[in-house]
């Protein structure tokens, strides 16, 4: 597939607020990218007319119980057969923050054995508690299989900016070490929050800025085709969201969000 | 009481009038203070006088539709009245001196200016920027979350009640001591620790969930704010000025689009503009709202879809006053009349009287004028989006407001009586308030002197709650709050809001509370300077203010003096500068048990930074540069956090010397132009120190300075240089081999080398005499100004 075939759907709802500049960073790499609305979506009915399916991030329908919960039920009932068909297919799904919380509540993440009836983690809420915007730093742990990451080298630190009250990935508490194996295993984690020198938080705040089970920023489903991440790659993507871009005498042209979405972009156009 | 002058209506619902014709002076103060008028003998009489004309009685909707209108809320009364000093009248405090400043500079690049909900300036690219402030002070004494989320809703609506999509809010805020003795609260005032977490929290729950970055803003600490929270709110956003639809005829259909209408937010705007006491808890908290950030997130969707079709020819937000301010004020901005079937309105649940629905301030709703030929292209717009949109009424030709419920008129007013009648006189005083300087003893230990000014509430770091804020939603915040790996305190953020070019956006913001306990003409001068300074600092130019006045009672003569006084100093710098007023607003009314509200004038700067890529952090950059103080230092240190510290006020407030500083100001934007600061920082609370400390510990690099060659107006205390808070003063950072550019084009006397940046992690300062007075370790430092409202302190 050519680059400039690639159409991305960046899926809306009440209360999804970063739909724009994650439209703004495909385009900027050359792919067609829409902002589309799921009312639209169901009375169009053209959700697999695109190559990528993004939920961006924002609080949708208000986050006023589990995040995500709302707008992934709904979802369910209203474009299910074709998540499940893109699903099948392979095409790439990208949950970004909210998206991430979307995904798993879907049951589309970590989707040990495909997408499940009831949510296998949680995003739950920050420890310490409350909103937290702020640059972290992130491990690529990924050993080729995510095809978010597939440009970007295993142990490679990124830089990103985090915003979010409930960022904290768990999962059941009596079975976290075994659902640990098995992301390990099946090359599913992706991100873990590290420190400058690549050392995993291990835990210990503000390295870990939110409390999650072993440093978990991001995974993906057993095919790699499906991503999710609390942190906003959209958010470094030039070099003028950079936090510390004044002290530098050159800048890179990108920050280190791009890689994500260049990752999928070649991982796209090398397929057939 | 004379039960007969209320009359049940002979309607199937319920509704009363009342008999003012034949009231008296007495009976018409009864039914203002029995039906929560707020209106003064003088306003109830011209009421009389108008129903009497018009031969019958008035309906309770009627009354309550005067209330709104003639509220100082709506109408500023205060600032639009006449006011007598001594024996000069001032015709319009906002004509006399805010308007005339701005008509005076008369800048090409003013696009609307003080006309609708927000001021807009032109930007780039045919774009222009919208800005307003709010004030949201009584509600958030009341209810600290409810009031300070609304707060942030309304200002929001007030920037897309121009047609303009939010993109970044700001907030200042003022608040009593975190560690206020409980057992000195007066009954019916919250703990300020409550009042501080509550509403951070609120300011936080509706920028994050809307998305929409918050970006700039202050937090004061000061015993006058404990039984009267002071809660700013601003917004800016942007619009294509092409699509800026301003031309509402009759036959428009009024169509009421967002949330639907309950009980919440009854007698705000006559809750807003009376004084807090005991009983404001009970009496007052259905003024307060109940905030739905999702919900004007969606009806933001639709009217930006609704502004880029072109499909509506006016729009104006719900705010203060409900439906009866929104309709009454469209009407007659287009002079028009209005006809509304109340009757229509969505309602949360039922029971609601005509009047509560007409008054009711309830969030999340705006109203648009729309041709009729485009109302079914609107209706869905708003459906796709999950937004309520009904048709409520017409605009009219005939100058009448004509409310309708079930059929049966419940109003009939003349738009001229509505809208001309509203005027008052008020007597001001000009006092000056007794105080003298303080005299002690230089401290010895100046460098301990220096961490506890660090340490206190007004300097220390905010960034436990500047986190909450979400400032990067949007991806375009490029100088961000808080600088770099230590997170240093920039003096403005600068926005790049348009994909498809370099030009960026400054906010700023400046306020000295402490100083208008001193004097309130030196407190504004001071304000504006801080905001411009501040813009100036990152790069900005071309700024235009907002002003935000939060006041006591007009109604007792020396706070009306000081809000002159006030005034005149916007009017004085304003046009010395060359910065003209775009918005403006006033809480006045902002009294408790505990006392007034020290006289607060926030200023708001919004400027425009040419190419984002010359932006300047306040970060001291590399070892070796050399640092130079601009601007002069006097021995001005009443009102100065040094002398809180201390346990003084004083008398020496900072006076501005504007002409003097707008020269330095033009110099200092070219030297910024050429690209050779390095950082600059603007000198405020805790002078000259705290802002080199901030400078070292955020960049990570040390200084060496020295006193003696400080621009220095007779200063003769080392301690006295250190911590003066004289206006129009940077430091600047520039590297060796720029020395001589610099000083070429600042040309100015007032500005000089004082030191170097160093390698050593420490920030040693020489002193008057040579010999080193403060020596401390950035580490050590920076663990001071976190460690007041932070919570990692410990930790690092």
């Amino acid at each position: 597939m050519r680059r400039e075939e690639i159409k991305v759907c960046v899926m809306r709802v009440g209360g999804t607020n970063c739909d724009a500049e994650t439209k703004r960073a495909f385009q900027e790499l050359g792919v067609q990218a829409e902002v589309l609305h799921v009312n639209e979506l169901v009375k169009q009915g053209n959700l697999l007319d695109y190559n990528v399916l993004v939920f961006p991030g924002g609080f949708s329908f208000g986050d006023y119980v589990r995040s995500g919960v709302i707008f992934a039920r709904s979802l369910s009932v209203k474009l299910g057969k074709e998540i499940d068909t893109f699903v099948d297919e392979g095409r790439p799904i990208l949950g970004i923050c909210n998206g991430f919380q979307i995904l798993v509540e879907y049951g589309l993440l970590p989707g040990f054995e495909g997408t499940s009836a009831y949510p296998e983690a949680t995003l739950t809420t920050n420890v310490p508690q409350g909103f937290k915007c702020q640059w972290i730093r992130l491990k690529n742990e990924n050993k080729g299989k995510c095809a978010f990451t597939s440009k970007i080298p295993a142990g490679k630190v990124l830089r990103m900016p985090i915003a979010h009250g409930e960022g904290r990935f768990l999962f059941p508490v009596e079975k976290e070490q075994q659902m640990l194996q098995k992301l390990v295993d099946n090359d599913m984690m992706v991100f873990r929050y590290c420190d400058e020198n690549g050392n995993v938080a291990d835990g210990k705040y503000p390295t870990n800025p939110n409390g999650a089970f072993h440093d978990i920023a991001g995974i993906c489903n057993r095919e790699g085709t499906i991503f999710g991440l609390m942190p906003h790659p959209e958010r470094a993507m030039y070099w003028w969201q950079q936090p510390d871009w004044t002290r530098q005498k050159q800048m890179a042209q990108y920050g280190d969000g791009k890689l994500v979405f260049e990752s999928l972009i070649d991982h796209l156009t090398k397929k057939i | 009481m004379n039960p007969g002058i209320y009359v049940r209506g002979k309607t199937a619902f319920k509704m009363y009038e009342v008999a003012l014709s034949e009231a008296s002076e007495a009976q018409l103060s009864e039914v203002s203070r029995k039906l929560g008028l707020g209106l003064s003998v003088q306003e109830m009489q011209a009421a009389r006088a108008y129903f009497k004309s018009e031969g019958r009685n008035a309906t309770d909707v009627e009354l309550q539709t005067i209330s709104q209108t003639w509220s100082e809320h709506c109408c500023h009364k205060t600032f639009k009245g006449k006011i007598r000093v001594g024996n000069k009248e001032i015709n319009s405090l906002f004509k006399t001196y805010i308007a005339k400043a701005t008509r005076e500079i008369n800048p090409p690049w003013c696009f609307s200016v003080f006309e609708d909900n927000a001021g807009i300036v032109k930007f780039d690219k045919g774009y222009g920027i919208a800005a307003k402030v709010e004030t949201h002070n009584h509600p958030s004494a009341v209810e600290p979350f409810g009031g300070a989320a609304t707060g942030v809703g309304g200002v929001i609506r007030d920037v897309l009640g121009v047609w303009a999509d939010p993109i970044a809010c700001t907030d200042v805020l003022g608040f009593g001591p975190l560690d206020y003795d409980y057992s000195k609260l007066p009954a019916g005032v919250k703990h300020p620790k409550y009042v501080y977490m509550g509403v951070t929290a609120g300011i936080s729950a509706y920028g994050n969930n809307m998305g929409i970055p918050t970006v700039n803003g202050a937090i004061y600490f000061d015993d006058s704010y404990t039984g009267n929270v002071t809660v700013y709110c601003g917004c800016i956003g942007l619009l294509p000025l092409n699509k800026f639809q301003r031309n509402a005829k009759p036959n428009h259909v009024l169509l009421l689009a967002g949330g639907k209408t309950g009980r919440d937010g009854i007698h705000g705007v006559t809750f807003a503009s009376a004084e807090l006491t005991e009983e404001s808890e009970e009496v007052s908290r259905p003024a307060v709202q109940i905030a739905d950030p999702i919900e004007e997130e969606k009806l933001k969707r639709g009217i930006i879809e609704v502004r880029d079709r072109e499909l509506a020819s006016a729009i104006t937000d719900l705010g203060g006053g409900g439906l009866s301010s929104a309709v009454g004020e469209t009407a007659e901005k287009f002079g028009c009349g209005a006809t509304v079937a109340l009757d229509k309105v969505p309602l949360k649940y039922q029971g609601l009287a005509p009047w509560e629905l007409y008054i009711s301030e309830s969030q999340e709703r705006m109203l648009l004028a729309v041709p009729p030929e485009n109302l079914d292209s609107v209706m869905e717009v708003f459906e796709r989006e999950d937004v309520e949109a009904t048709a409520i009424g017409t605009l009219t030709a005939e100058r009448r407001l004509h409310l309708e419920y079930l059929g049966e008129t419940v109003a009939d007013l003349d738009m001229k009586f509505l809208f001309d009648t509203c005027e008052s006189t008020k007597t001001a005083v000009i006092e000056t308030p007794r105080l003298t300087e303080p005299t002690f003893a230089q401290p010895e230990n100046l460098s301990e002197t220096l961490m506890q000014l660090l340490s206190a509430p007004n300097i220390a770091s905010k960034e436990r709650v500047v986190r909450t804020y979400d400032h990067e939603v949007k991806g375009n915040t490029t100088l961000k709050p808080l600088q770099g790996k230590y997170a240093g305190p920039n003096d403005a953020v600068v926005l790049k809001p348009l994909d498809n070019s370099w030009k960026g956006l400054a906010l700023s913001c400046g306020m000295n509370p402490n100083y208008g306990k001193i004097d309130a003409y030196w407190m504004a001068a001071s304000a504006i300077d801080e905001a411009v300074r501040n813009n100036l600092a990152v790069g900005g130019r071309r700024i235009a203010l907002l002003d935000n006045f939060t006041w006591g009672n007009p109604e007792k003569p020396e706070r009306l003096g000081s809000l002159v006084s006030a005034c005149e100093a916007c009017y004085d710098v304003a046009t010395a500068f060359r910065t003209p007023f775009i918005s403006g607003k006033d809480s006045l009314y902002n009294e408790s048990p505990l006392g007034p509200v020290t006289p607060t004038l926030l200023i708001t700067a919004v400027g425009i930074v040419p190419d984002i890529r010359s932006t300047v952090s306040m970060d001291l950059k590399a070892s070796g540069n050399l640092l130079y103080l601009l601007g002069e230092t006097y021995p001005e240190l009443g009102g100065s956090e040094y002398y809180r510290l201390k346990g003084f006020i004083g008398k020496s407030v900072p006076k501005l010397h504007a002409t003097k500083a707008r020269r330095t100001y033009y110099n200092l934007t070219k030297a910024m132009g050429e690209g050779i600061i390095k950082s600059c920082h603007d000198l405020s609370e805790g002078g000259l120190a705290v802002a080199a400390a901030e400078m070292a510990f955020a960049g990570g690099h040390g200084l060496e300075l020295d006193l003696r060659p400080v621009p220095n107006k007779l200063v003769k205390r080392n301690d006295f240089l250190l911590f003066s808070e004289s206006n129009s003063r940077f430091l600047i950072e520039v590297a060796e081999q720029d020395r001589s550019e610099f000083e070429d084009l600042i040309r100015s006397k007032a500005c000089a080398p004082i030191g170097k940046v160093t390698k050593d992690e420490n920030l040693r300062i020489h002193g008057l005499d040579g010999k080193v007075v403060v020596d401390a370790g950035l580490a050590e430092l920076r663990r001071s100004w976190k460690k007041t409202l932070s919570m990692e302190a410990q930790g690092e």
